[in-house]
């Protein structure tokens, strides 16, 4: 158990420095930046203009299709890693089974490419 | 304190303020960020549980999937927040009486719990040379092979269900068709005109 845990330390330290890295970038830019607004310099210039509309718009329900789409599929990866890593010691049982598994996902892949899912209009 | 002791208090921080941030905040979309913020922290719990891929997993599918599906759903949602507000008094009796009640539920859980004799509490897995994902791997496609099968049927379910519940075809435009487009033939589209000079078609 501490030997695994050793071998996240380097992880732990990445993470350490990513946050205070991203802190310091944070608190450097409102103590060090210098700050002299005026009416010109903060106005929208040249290539950009002023927002049409409020940015909080409804997304369209295809968004919401899609991604769960990609959560299905997702996760029937995620239970291909453990299977793939134990594949020697799972037996014909454990082949099949995951077989079967993928031929039932597989079916509804199908529907949703007769359905027309996966195309955008 | 020990190295593994103090990333525990950093990730059940991390996790704790993430929830009460989720639960607090006004805007729904800095609502699901700290939610991805709880996640992240219960991937570390995980990961000091000695539960690698459950971690892993969490990250990908909880982080990457499922927290972008929490944004679409909020950002579907049309939010207009003086109309949430303005709720709020409405629905505070009924919310504080719900919370009552899981409060004495959890309350009465904790009272009557008893552990089995010959459980061990929290024990590290004693897996020896065989790694995490392997001992997992070893145990979910033939032992809990009905569970296994099942969560597959669930996929499908949420599959099918998703798409008949959100899938709108429109028909007043055109789309591609590739077998159409490959089979056109140059004779029958194109047509060779002469046209004779000083008179046009």
């Amino acid at each position: 158990m501490e030997d695994l845990l050793r071998e996240y330390l380097p992880i732990m330290i990445f993470l350490a420095v990513a946050v205070a890295l991203g802190l310091v970038f944070l608190i450097a830019a409102a103590v060090l930046a210098v700050r002299n607004p005026d009416p010109e310099k903060v106005s929208a210039y040249e290539c950009g203009f002023n927002a049409f509309d409020d940015a909080r718009m409804k997304f369209d329900v295809r968004f919401y299709l899609v991604s769960i789409l990609f959560i299905i599929f997702d996760l029937e990866i995620a239970f291909l890693f453990p299977w793939a890593v134990a594949f020697k010691d799972v037996g014909l049982l454990g082949f099949w089974s995951m077989m079967v598994f993928l031929a039932v996902l597989t079916i509804g892949f199908a529907y949703e490419w007769k359905k027309g899912a996966l195309e955008w209009e | 304190m020990t190295v593994a002791g103090f990333a525990f208090y950093v990730f059940a921080l991390t996790v704790l303020v993430g929830g009460l941030f989720t639960v607090v905040s006004r805007n729904p979309v800095h609502a699901v960020l700290w939610l991805i913020t709880a996640f992240i922290g219960a991937t570390g719990l995980f990961v000091l549980l000695g539960a690698e891929f459950i971690a892993m997993l969490l990250m990908i599918v909880y982080v990457g999937a499922v927290a972008v599906l929490f944004l679409f759903v909020v950002m579907m949602l049309d939010v207009d927040f003086a109309e949430l507000r303005a709720g709020m008094a409405k629905y505070l009796p009924i919310a504080l009486l719900i919370g009552v009640i899981l409060l004495v539920e959890l309350g009465m859980i904790l009272g009557t719990w008893v552990t089995a004799d010959g459980v061990e509490m929290l024990a590290a897995p004693v897996a020896g040379e065989v790694q995490n994902t392997a001992a997992l791997g070893m145990v979910i496609y033939t032992d809990y092979i009905l569970l296994f099968q099942l969560a597959g049927l669930v996929l499908l379910v949420a599959m099918i269900g998703a798409i008949v519940l959100t899938m709108r075809h429109r028909r007043d435009i055109k789309r591609q068709n590739v077998v159409e487009q490959m089979h056109r033939d140059p004779k029958a589209a194109i047509r060779m005109i002469d046209v004779k000079p000083g008179q046009g078609l």
